[in-house]
């Protein structure tokens, strides 16, 4: 893997957030690479950092250590002037279709803002354009005339994808685009997502909470948990045998279509504990099923266990650890 | 008109707003008063300055119906033209405060470094009652029409500020910000395109309450001796007159009492109904 492979290179990245009494660790050295034309997930329970991460890695939260390396680029050395250039390049879906789209506005200036900013087009080849994205993203050019209120939750979901893409990005932050909509239409947005990756040959960040949904469209996932990652790695061996607990955990949590398969359940106890005052040494470990005491001692490096598959757990080749993520 | 009610949402919620009955009376009770103090030259039966000595102190009678004051100047001619002052002092007011309100708001809400100072600025104008202010600053300035009107600017920016601050920092963190912020949309805009056209409603709500304020606070200053001179009709310089002839002449305070009544309640009412359209938690008792 050469490096002109990885359009977006994520080093280290942490975010703290100042509080009174300390500080809140919502990422911390989160490091992951995105290639080309790929989608990488990212996956962890609410409170993983998970969206702070995938904001973080826009600029849109300003990171408090780390480097972003976009096609060769420290973008976190550049003025906010000169990230303009390249948030043309990077774009953003949202999770709440309601809120990410202003209500004030109708769609065609919604669309017609993106197109604008960058000087794309004007006047007939502007209107030319929204039409055109609109029918894209499986809409009715006729719908730019209309305010967003007018929309149902999976079409706004796709006006605001037809927003990113009026801009003609190489990368796109989706967040958790589908779990605010009706299960019948996340498998149409997912669909014009997947469609829409592949026609255009776009890197995705795709974060979310369902790993069945990340197992269907991702090439890699990372597994997020309480700011750090704890497994990365491609998409089928990641799924075919976890190695971290709690990467088990989540997979044995996801249902399966299939009512005979019998599996050997792991139940995580207890919350996530607060950020604020995360567990010494591996941050799983109050929860983890297999925790012993040297756990609560190193925090366990990210280590590689086959090109691209990394496991942050000291207790990865431990049988018993090994045996449940066979079973699954 | 058709400018503004370009969208159904628009124009359902005009009708909506007619439909009260509250607001349509506020709405005409305004206008009338509105037209008769524009159109006080046509309508007042005489020159509000027409003093007569025979006719001091007249009861209300089928040429005076409204009496006399203590220099036989009619109280209705003059009430008709003191609503013009009034009136002009709520506009102007209501733009003096609207103006520095939103900007100050805007600024405190939107950039993070300022909020504090700004905030605590804002604060502290709200902690002195609003009509003591106003009569510092019209005694520092010296009592004219342009001081009363600043006065009550400087006194009313204040509650506008807060209400745009509270909402830009609320809708700063709706992800439609976010995403203008990801395209790179520059700052001025996502401020005017995105945040303000969202606080249209909540300013159009304050805005008659701070108009309906200030006519009460000039009349209050006037009242006091601290608005425009004596001689000029003010609803406020006329009760202040009238006051000492309360008992004798009594029609001289009530007539332009009863237009500072009516003025403000209809525009308290026009406001009521506003509020509660706008506001969703209402919007379904309709």
């Amino acid at each position: 893997m050469t490096a002109s492979d990885i359009l977006l290179r994520v080093e280290n990245l942490s975010k703290h957030f100042p509080t009174k009494t300390g500080s809140v660790k919502a990422v911390d050295g989160v490091t992951f690479d995105i290639k080309r034309g790929t989608i990488v997930g990212l996956v962890g329970e609410s409170g993983s950092g998970k969206t702070t991460a995938g904001r973080c890695t826009l600029r849109l939260i300003e990171p408090s250590g780390g480097r972003l390396i976009f096609d060769g680029k420290d973008l976190l050395s550049l003025s906010e002037r000169e990230m303009r250039s390249y948030r043309r390049r990077m774009q953003i879906v949202f999770q709440d279709p309601y809120s990410s789209l202003n209500p004030r506005m109708r769609v065609e200036d919604i669309i017609g803002e993106a197109i604008d900013t960058h000087n794309l087009a004007r006047g007939a080849a502007k209107r030319e354009r929204i039409a055109e994205l609109l029918t894209r993203v499986g809409l009715d050019p006729e719908h730019g005339r209309r305010y967003p209120h007018e929309f149902s939750g999976g079409q706004r979901q796709r006006i605001g994808i037809a927003r990113a893409l009026a801009v003609e990005p190489e990368f796109i932050v989706a967040d958790e685009p589908v779990s605010a909509l009706d299960v019948s239409v996340q498998a149409q947005v997912l669909n014009l997502i997947q469609d829409l990756q592949q026609s255009y040959g776009l890197t995705m960040l795709f974060i979310a909470h369902d790993l069945s949904v990340v197992e269907y469209l991702c090439d890699e996932v990372v597994v997020m948990y309480l700011g750090r990652v704890m497994e990365r790695g491609p998409s089928r061996s990641v799924y075919a045998m976890p190695r971290h607990p709690y990467t088990q955990a989540l997979l044995s949590a996801a249902p399966v279509p299939n009512p005979k398969a019998h599996r050997q359940r792991v139940i995580l106890q207890g919350d996530i504990p607060s950020p604020m005052n995360p567990p010494s040494g591996c941050v799983f470990r109050t929860r983890c099923p297999y925790a012993i005491d040297a756990c609560a001692e190193v925090v366990p490096p990210l280590d590689p266990i086959a090109p691209d598959h990394h496991v942050a757990c000291i207790r990865r080749d431990d049988p018993v650890v090994l045996s449940q993520g066979k079973r699954l | 008109m058709a400018a503004v009610a370009s969208n159904p949402e628009q124009v359902r919620f005009l009708t909506l707003l007619i439909r009260r009955r509250t607001v349509l009376v506020g709405l005409m009770v305004l206008l009338t008063i509105a037209c008769v103090a524009i159109l006080a030259p046509v309508i007042a039966p005489y020159a509000p300055n027409k003093l007569s000595v025979v006719n001091r102190l007249k009861p209300p009678s089928a040429t005076f119906w409204f009496g006399t004051d203590e220099f036989g100047r009619d109280v209705l001619s003059r009430t008709i033209y003191a609503g013009q002052l009034s009136l002009l002092v709520g506009v102007c007011v209501v733009c003096f405060a609207s103006v520095f309100g939103i900007a100050l708001g805007l600024v405190a809400g939107f950039f993070r470094r300022l909020d504090t100072p700004v905030a605590r600025f804002i604060d502290a104008m709200m902690a002195f009652p609003d009509i003591l202010l106003a009569i510092a600053l019209v005694a520092a300035l010296g009592p004219s029409l342009a001081t009363v009107i600043v006065a009550l600017g400087i006194v009313y920016t204040p509650r506008l500020a807060r209400i745009v601050r509270a909402s830009t920092l609320v809708i700063r963190e709706l992800p439609y910000v976010e995403a203008a912020r990801a395209l790179g949309v520059s700052t001025w805009r996502i401020m005017t395109r995105h945040v303000l056209r969202n606080l249209v409603s909540p300013i159009l709500v304050q805005a008659t309450f701070i108009f309906a304020y200030a006519m009460l606070a000039e009349a209050g200053l006037s009242f006091l001796g601290l608005g425009v001179s004596p001689e000029v009709p003010t609803w406020g310089t006329m009760i202040a007159a009238g006051r000492q002839y309360v008992g004798r002449a009594d029609w001289m305070t009530l007539f332009p009492g009863i237009a500072i009544i009516l003025s403000v309640l209809s525009l308290q009412m026009v406001g009521d109904g506003l509020r509660d359209l706008l506001d969703p938690r209402f919007r379904k008792d309709l």
